[in-house]
């Protein structure tokens, strides 16, 4: 059953950027190790700009990682050729933020969603191509009417329902869905993720899961990556993190939530700073500025991932 | 297209007159081309020595040049080389222009290059470079053409590129790299149908730009062959009579004005239409 | 009251044929209270927000009806300068992209004391202390130093902060705020929250907090108004409101958040999606989606009922409440 699906080992990515005039090497994922066994849900949150939307291109292969690995059912992605590489294309599909840039505007919907299997060459006919559109509509809600139709058209809910559809024909063993309800209501938000939840079901799908809201996260995940300036700061079980976040970021994380309940006010007491330069990276931990725990150690060491605790749970802190 | 399109692009022509007036003008412009044999009242070569420089009456509505001909016949058969130069040159501009800009939005090294070259090519005024390349090349309608061309091609160049490096960072662009699409199907299913408004609303500037170059260089004697009708060669022959026949010299610099002015007024017209605020306001949103 | 609307209807379209995005929308904030304005997006919240600044986009929306009273004062077609002329109370707003709001090429400093000599009437060093004074305020950290930045050098929670230091140079009697932490992390949106309940405490003012996050009203409101459709559904005190929400939309919408349904398998949903503005004419606005719908939502308008002091619902057949007799 648990076959590990995906497997990505201490990637590092990282781009140029000119700020004031200078060129700086942003490192905007600093070795981040996941795994993803079949059928499984991880999710990754963190604040913006922490990497995560970095690490999903990553995988897919848009952007190229100065160092690391990633393989696919034990096969290399990064390096993949040929078949290998159809393979990896059609098995590592990604979902996008934002509904209204993820569709062409001049192609129809049918035409979006079909465009894993054009380029790649799966249907055998015409009929078949319109035959399985209509059949990836059903089944992610929207009526096979919606193939004619171009994105302008639809509401975002909508359109995201196609973003999701195009990343499920032909179905694939991996999703890496980067932040697919942030930009939704709240009431189309709960239609899309129980979509999410049903396609995970009928088709096997496994996801990474990527967002920075928690409450989305511990819906959705089986296991929980929290990330940090372009690392994994913790990474266990969804309840347990939840439950009992240890690291100290995480815990900040949590506590920062706005709960829906009047009755658990925080407002008023929290000032947690805020995360330092992305430019001029701390050589300790990254968090050390607003940790409440930091050391001397701190300040000059990085502190790795190791397992802690009793629930299989690795977390990066010198002070646990 | 459906008739919602249809309708929505007239739209901007519609809710102002100016424009819409500028749509006149040039559709006048395509009528006189198609139909100068029918609507010029006289034969454009046909001398008539005894009624030689006349002013415009009831007979010669635009009046007559040195020979006799008929002012208004030639300003008519005009159209067709004015036409002829304008599509000439946009054509030019755009099979030039769209390769190399596409090209270099979607490989950076190479782009690199191709628009220090461009920049360099834009660095020169665009009139003296057509006199150069006429010089080199020959007067002639075809070299006209490429002569003018080669001003506009670097600025659409230069255009498109802009366009198309905005487009390859869309996420849908992005959506379809994730899923193996190559140079070819990102070019044709992406990048092209994305261009096509926006390069509309360039041609008309550049068909409206051409008509000047092409005058200037018919008024120096190195465009059209001078016995050719077109607006240019017409100012060019009558100046010796400026102040003797003055209307020789009106008449087609005032089309030659019109046509630029209308072609940019449709251009603006255009550009509002792309505006997604204005289609916002005119309802183009679901 | 410090502030109160009543009634306000915001119209695009032709005057023959108007569209109303905001319909009859009321009402009012008490001295130092904060209303909480919530609503997904599209339902008019930044419309009426707009309204009540005298902003309103030219050309385009425009106050079909209803009052405005600030202060006791109408206001309601009054633009913000003829407010300030005619001695009005002082009202100010944020929004939520501070950036798009700072002049990216001039410092911090001479962008928050331009606002201090427009409404005080003094510049130079007067002009930067107050502005130094204003950042203290804001709970801005080594303030002199960041007097002399430019926008593009701080973090978007250290602009919004600016924002709101430009903002309280008015001295306002009341503040607007727009979503102003819906583009901030959570842990900079908390630090900015609690910003805001400290000076509404401080400075005695009241506060139109605009949202469509349940967590934030519930952290932040004193009390709620639920905007759906351009119209206010529900209003009542914030505990009310979270403990009997007595609206369907309002009841739907906190079912649907996923904070609420931790390790469910399916989270409660309201099917369908938000009318456009002009979609639906009669009856109720939110009869398409309720799954409490009778026939008569479909016909009439649904009455506003009191259903405790201070807590209303726009609806025929309240969430455990008796029928309107
Ligand atoms: N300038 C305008 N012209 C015409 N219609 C407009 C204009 N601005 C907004 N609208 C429409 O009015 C309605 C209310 O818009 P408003 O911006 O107040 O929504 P909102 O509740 O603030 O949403 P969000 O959460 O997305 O900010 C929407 O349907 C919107 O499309
Ligand atoms: N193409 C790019 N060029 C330069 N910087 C980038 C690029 N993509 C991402 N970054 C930077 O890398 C960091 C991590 O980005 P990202 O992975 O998008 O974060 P997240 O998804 O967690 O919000 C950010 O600081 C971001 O600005
Ligand atoms: S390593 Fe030190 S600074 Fe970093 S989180 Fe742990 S205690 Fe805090
Ligand atoms: S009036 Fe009727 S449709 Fe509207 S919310 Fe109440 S019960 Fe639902
Ligand atoms: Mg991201
Ligand atoms: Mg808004």
């Amino acid at each position: 059953m648990s076959e590990t699906l995906l497997e990505v080992r201490d990637l590092k990515t990282s781009f140029n950027v000119k700020r004031s005039g200078r060129k700086y090497r942003l490192k905007a994922v600093d070795g981040v190790s996941l795994s993803l066994v079949s059928g499984e849900v991880l999710g990754i949150v963190g604040e913006s700009g922490c990497g995560k939307t970095t690490v999903g291109r990553s995988i897919v292969r848009l952007v190229q990682p100065d160092s690391g690995a990633i393989q696919f059912r034990g096969g290399d992605v990064l390096g993949a050729r040929g078949a290998a590489l159809r393979d990896v294309r059609l098995n590592l599909r990604m979902v996008f933020q934002d509904p209204y840039a993820s569709l062409n505007p001049r192609r129809s919907i049918g035409d979006s969603v079909a465009e894993a299997g054009d380029i790649n060459g799966v249907f055998k006919s015409r009929a078949d191509r319109a035959a399985r559109i209509a059949e990836t509509l059903s089944a992610v809600g929207l009526e096979p009417s919606f193939a004619t139709r171009y994105p302008h058209e639809l509401s975002g809910g909508q359109r995201q329902r196609a973003g999701i559809a195009r990343a499920i024909l032909p179905a694939p063993a991996v999703i890496i869905a980067d932040e697919p309800v942030s930009a939704l209501d709240v009431s189309v938000q709960a239609q899309v993720l129980n979509l999410m939840m049903d396609l995970r079901e009928r088709l096997g799908l496994s996801m990474l899961f990527i967002s920075h809201d928690i409450g989305v996260i511990g819906q959705i995940s089986d296991r929980v990556a929290v990330m940090y300036m372009g690392r994994v700061v913790e990474l266990s079980d969804a309840r347990t993190i939840l439950d009992r976040a240890m690291h100290p970021y995480t815990r900040a994380l949590m506590a920062a939530v706005p709960k829906p309940d009047p009755s658990q006010r925080i407002v008023g007491v929290v000032e947690t700073g805020e995360p330092p330069s992305q430019f001029n990276r701390p050589t300790g931990c990254a968090y050390a500025a607003r940790c409440p725990l930091a050391s001397e150690r701190c300040l000059a060491e990085a502190p790795l991932l190791r397992p802690i605790g009793p629930d299989n749970r690795l977390v990066a802190c010198h002070n646990l | 297209m459906n008739r919602d399109g249809i309708a929505l692009w007239l739209t901007p022509f519609l809710a102002r007159p100016i424009a819409l007036a500028g749509l006149c003008v040039l559709l006048a412009m395509v009528i006189a081309a198609a139909f100068a044999p029918w609507l010029a009242p006289y034969d454009p070569y046909a001398i008539d020595p005894v009624s030689r420089l006349m002013p415009p009456d009831a007979v010669h509505w635009f009046g007559t040049d040195q020979f006799g001909r008929d002012t208004l016949s030639r300003a008519i058969y005009s159209a067709r080389m004015a036409l002829l130069i304008g599509a000439g040159v946009v054509f030019f501009a755009l099979i030039t222009g769209i390769p190399v800009g596409v090209l270099s939005a979607l490989f950076p090294r190479l782009g690199h290059v191709l628009m220090r070259i461009v920049d360099v090519l834009m660095a020169f005024p665009s009139l003296l470079l057509a006199l150069g390349l006429i010089v080199i090349l020959g007067p002639s309608v075809a070299n006209s053409i490429l002569a003018i061309g080669a001003g506009f091609m670097t600025t659409t160049t230069r255009i498109i590129y802009g366009l198309a490096l905005r487009l390859r960072a869309e996420t849908y662009v992005e959506a379809s790299r994730s899923m193996g699409s190559g140079t070819w199907w990102l070019v044709t299913r992406h990048i092209l149908p994305n261009l096509i408004s926006p390069l509309l609303v360039q041609a008309s500037f550049v068909f409206a730009f051409a008509q000047l170059g092409a005058a200037s260089l018919d008024f120096l004697g190195l465009g059209a062959p001078p016995d050719i009708p077109s607006w240019g060669n017409m100012l060019a022959e009558s100046r010796t009579f400026i102040t003797r026949a003055p209307w020789l010299l009106f008449f087609p610099g005032m089309l030659i004005v019109l046509t630029a002015f209308s072609l940019n007024l449709v251009g603006d017209a255009l550009r509002d239409r792309l505006d997604p605020r204005f289609r916002d306001v005119f309802g183009g949103e679901g | 009251m410090m502030l109160s609307v009543r009634d306000l209807t915001v119209s695009i379209g032709p005057e023959t044929a108007p569209i109303d995005i905001v319909s009859g929308v009321s009402f009012d904030i008490g001295k130092g209270e904060i209303l909480g304005l919530v609503g997904e997006s599209g339902c008019g919240k930044s419309m009426t927000s707009l309204a009540v600044m005298g902003l309103l986009p030219q050309p385009g929306p425009r106050i079909r009806g209803g009052r405005i009273d600030l202060v006791g004062a109408d206001v309601t077609q009054l633009q913000p300068w003829q407010r300030v002329e005619a001695g009005h109370g002082r009202i100010a707003m944020i929004f939520q992209e501070p950036m798009t709001s700072l002049n990216p090429v001039r410092r911090i400093g001479d962008q928050i004391a331009e606002a201090v000599r427009v409404h005080d009437g003094v510049s130079g060093a007067a002009a930067q202390a107050r502005a130094h004074e204003l950042l203290d305020l804001v709970r801005i950290p080594d303030a002199a130093l960041q007097l002399a930045a430019y926008p593009h050098q701080l973090s978007g929670g250290q602009r919004q902060r600016i924002m709101i230091a430009i903002a309280l140079a008015c001295r306002p009697q009341v503040l607007i705020a727009d979503e102003p932490t819906t583009a901030l992390d959570v842990t900079i949106q908390i630090q900015i929250l609690g910003l805001l309940r400290d000076l509404c405490n401080r400075l005695d003012m009241s506060i139109l907090f605009i949202t469509h996050d349940m967590g934030v009203i519930a952290q932040l409101a004193d009390r709620v108004a639920v905007m759906y459709g351009g119209r206010i559904v529900e209003t009542a005190d914030v505990g009310a409101l979270f403990n009997e929400p007595r609206h369907h939309y309002t009841r739907g919408l906190m079912d649907c958040m996923p904070a609420r349904n931790l390790g469910a398998r399916r989270l409660p949903t309201i099917a369908g999606q938000a009318p456009r503005p002009g979609a639906i004419r009669t009856g109720c606005v939110f009869a398409p989606r309720c799954a409490a719908v009778q026939d008569l939502c479909l016909v009439a308008a649904p009455p506003r009922i009191v259903l405790s002091e201070g807590h209303e619902a726009l609806c025929a057949f309240p969430l455990q409440g008796e029928r309107p007799s």
